[in-house]
């Protein structure tokens, strides 16, 4: 059990700035999964934690002790790979004793360790085995394995799921938030998968091109993205954002091609200006024509089995910005028409509005307590 | 394939036969000729069934030698072929994983420089260096000794950059949870390394104790003293220009016993040999 501090840490490979001054801190125990798109960082940063990488600039500290120069195994961490890694000429048992017999803990220590955590992670019967003799789920058990006997403050874990298939996924997922929920280790988690990220974090570190987009609880990155990023990257399908300039009075938003959308709490400060309004899918519902805040023109629909998913514009013939909405899989043979204006509300509480130059979130000061998300982003490290 | 005609099928098998007729014909003569004595074998035809004289014969070329032949017995000049053959694979074997392990794992500055330098041996085989090697040998008195013999054989970069190859398709994860366990480099080496490359260096000792065994110029170079030629320089010492009388027998069996180690390497590393050329255990 340890904290780890991510202090303005700045990576670069050359020329290329791989992490652009990141700060974080995580709690003892605490279950924090770093989420983002591929090439973000997100790996590199966790093995900058792990020590595999060197750390250009910025400081990370395990348990208040700076580790910027600590060889690996001197960070009392472990890591699971996404290929796992096992060493292929060892037994499972050997594999998972490897590091402790290094370590020079005797022999009857090692035994005992691994058992154990061969009892927890159901290996007792293959401890004989070989890697390639065994399935990708017990494979990634025995990464576990590998971590948990060292006993370390820290667990880290490099996509350790991607490699699954998807059935596992789920299992494996619950055994993770199983393992975490006994054991009450540090754990840091990269995955570009958030269903896992939801599920899984305590807190979720968002990630994208170097630069922690928003760092928090899974419920709160959902329910108040932090900038266009953010809500683009989570959820499924993604919020819709749409582009217009707040009407005199602040009663409804007009797109470029003169659409008017109307919002559902009115943002009197923000006249004149120019915004993005952010609506979930799930948000929207079907209402009445004349109490429709937008109107698009659906052009397709996917069944999902129990909702349906309708697409559309809010212009005319395929302009103006694309929206899309989750309503009941019973509308679908109504969907199937030509040209069908699909009248749709939502509430004050799910209108999100971003900065269109800056991405970044507006607090309108509506009804809810505007939650300063601990980004941590100075502002002046933005472009 | 599949095919089912009968023609085609004895027509195969024919072809079969004969590539094995003309490759084991040579073989089975010389054996046939190793069993009889040395006038039957001046005489018209040469015998196809062996003789009676097979114990003589292979007792005579192991510890007496051939008669008016320059050379010591086979028996001792088979150990030498032993010694150098051993210690050219096991040398080149041990030299190059380390040279290999080197170049994969560690950045140290004129990397490329030395590994180009490692690669560019492979265009200067023995045969190309002799005088300069010789010239070498001869002044650090290694003429007539084991060293001499394997020393110049055992540095060459085929066997680096094999196991170079090898090493780069090491997944890194490996290497980083070998890091993560507290393994040091030479730790890493042994644990992990050295046991991944097993079949690698089994057929690699099969190649280079064949080669290393049937080494003719360089041991005919820095050899002078009887007892230090190797079977394969023998074989030819035994064959007396001039009018003499060659005892073919002797000869012969001088040359079943030269072909049999390399065969029983091959024959007890052929699994590993294979597995070693196509397997990758990863």
């Amino acid at each position: 059990m340890a904290t780890v501090s991510i202090r303005d840490v700045y990576k670069s490979f050359g020329d290329v700035k791989v992490i652009q001054g990141i700060s974080m801190e995580i709690a003892s125990g605490e279950f924090v999964v770093m989420v983002g798109p591929s090439g973000c960082g997100k790996s590199t940063l966790l093995r900058m934690i792990a020590g595999l990488e060197t750390i250009t600039a910025g400081e990370i500290a395990i348990d208040e002790r700076v580790v910027n120069d600590l060889e690996p195994k001197e960070r009392n961490i472990a890591m699971v790979f996404q290929n796992y890694a096992l060493y292929p000429h060892m037994s499972v048992y050997e594999n998972m004793a490897y590091g402790l017999k290094i370590g020079g803990l005797p022999k009857a220590e090692v035994e005992a360790r691994v058992r154990r955590a061969a009892d927890t992670l159901e290996l007792g019967a293959l401890l004989k085995r070989k890697p390639r003799e065994l399935s990708g789920g017990q494979r990634q058990r025995v990464a576990m394995g590998r971590a948990i006997v060292r006993e370390p403050t820290v667990f880290l874990f490099d996509e350790p799921l991607s490699n699954l298939d998807a059935k596992l996924r789920v299992q494996m997922r619950a055994e993770l938030q199983a393992l975490h929920a006994r054991l009450k280790t540090t754990t840091l988690y990269v995955t570009h998968d958030q269903v896992e990220a939801m599920t899984l974090a305590d807190r979720m570190l968002v990630m994208s091109m170097g630069r922690a987009e928003q760092i928090g609880a899974p419920g709160e990155v959902y329910s108040m993205p932090a900038t266009t990023f953010v809500a683009g990257f989570i959820g499924s399908p993604p919020m819709n954002l749409l582009p217009g300039r707040v009407e005199e009075g602040g009663e409804a938003l007009v797109s470029a091609e003169g659409v008017r959308m109307r919002v559902p709490r009115a943002i009197p400060a923000l006249a004149g200006h120019d915004v993005l309004l952010g609506v979930r899918p799930e948000h929207l519902e079907i209402c009445e024509t004349q109490s429709a805040m937008l109107a698009p023109n659906i052009d397709f629909a996917e069944l999902l089995g129990s909702d349906l998913l309708v697409y559309g514009n809010l212009a005319e013939q395929r302009k103006g910005a694309r929206i899309a909405a989750r309503v009941a899989a019973r509308l679908h043979p109504a969907m199937k028409a030509k040209n069908v204006r699909l009248p749709l509300r939502f509430d004050a509480e799910n209108m999100h509005l971003f900065d269109p130059s800056t991405g970044k979130r507006i607090e309108d000061g509506g009804s809810r307590t505007p939650v300063a998300p601990p980004t941590a982003v100075p502002a002046s490290s933005r472009a | 394939m599949i095919e089912h005609r009968p023609g085609l099928r004895i027509f195969c098998h024919a072809m079969l036969l004969l590539g094995v007729a003309t490759v084991a014909l040579p073989i089975w003569i010389t054996f046939v000729a190793s069993t009889e004595t040395a006038e039957r074998m001046l005489q018209v035809p040469i015998p196809l069934v062996p003789g009676s004289h097979l114990l003589d014969n292979y007792y005579t070329v192991l510890f007496k030698g051939v008669e008016g032949a320059s050379t010591a017995p086979v028996s001792r000049m088979m150990l030498n072929s032993l010694v150098m053959a051993l210690a050219i694979s096991i040398g080149k074997i041990a030299i190059s994983l380390l040279s290999a392990f080197a170049i994969v794992y560690f950045r140290f500055p004129l990397r490329m420089f030395f590994f180009w330098l490692i690669f560019i041996t492979l265009m200067l085989p023995v045969e190309v260096r002799i005088f300069p090697t010789y010239k070498v040998v001869s002044d650090l008195n290694m003429i007539d000794t084991y060293a001499g013999l394997t020393l110049p054989l055992i540095a060459s970069a085929t066997a680096t950059f094999l196991f170079r190859q090898f090493f780069m398709t090491v997944p890194d994860e490996l290497t980083e949870a070998a890091r993560m366990d507290g393994a040091g480099p030479l730790r890493f080496f042994w644990d992990v390394v050295v046991p991944l490359s097993r079949t690698n260096m089994a057929a690699l000792f099969v190649i280079l104790f064949i080669y290393g065994w049937n080494q003719y110029l360089w041991p005919l170079l820095v050899t002078t003293q009887e007892n230090m030629y190797t079977t394969v320089i023998g074989i030819k010492r035994m064959i007396p220009g001039g009018d003499a009388s060659v005892d073919w027998n002797l000869v012969m069996a001088a040359a079943m016993l030269a072909m049999l180690p390399p065969a029983l390497v091959v024959l007890l590393m052929q699994e590993w040999f294979v597995k070693g050329l196509v397997e990758t255990e990863k």
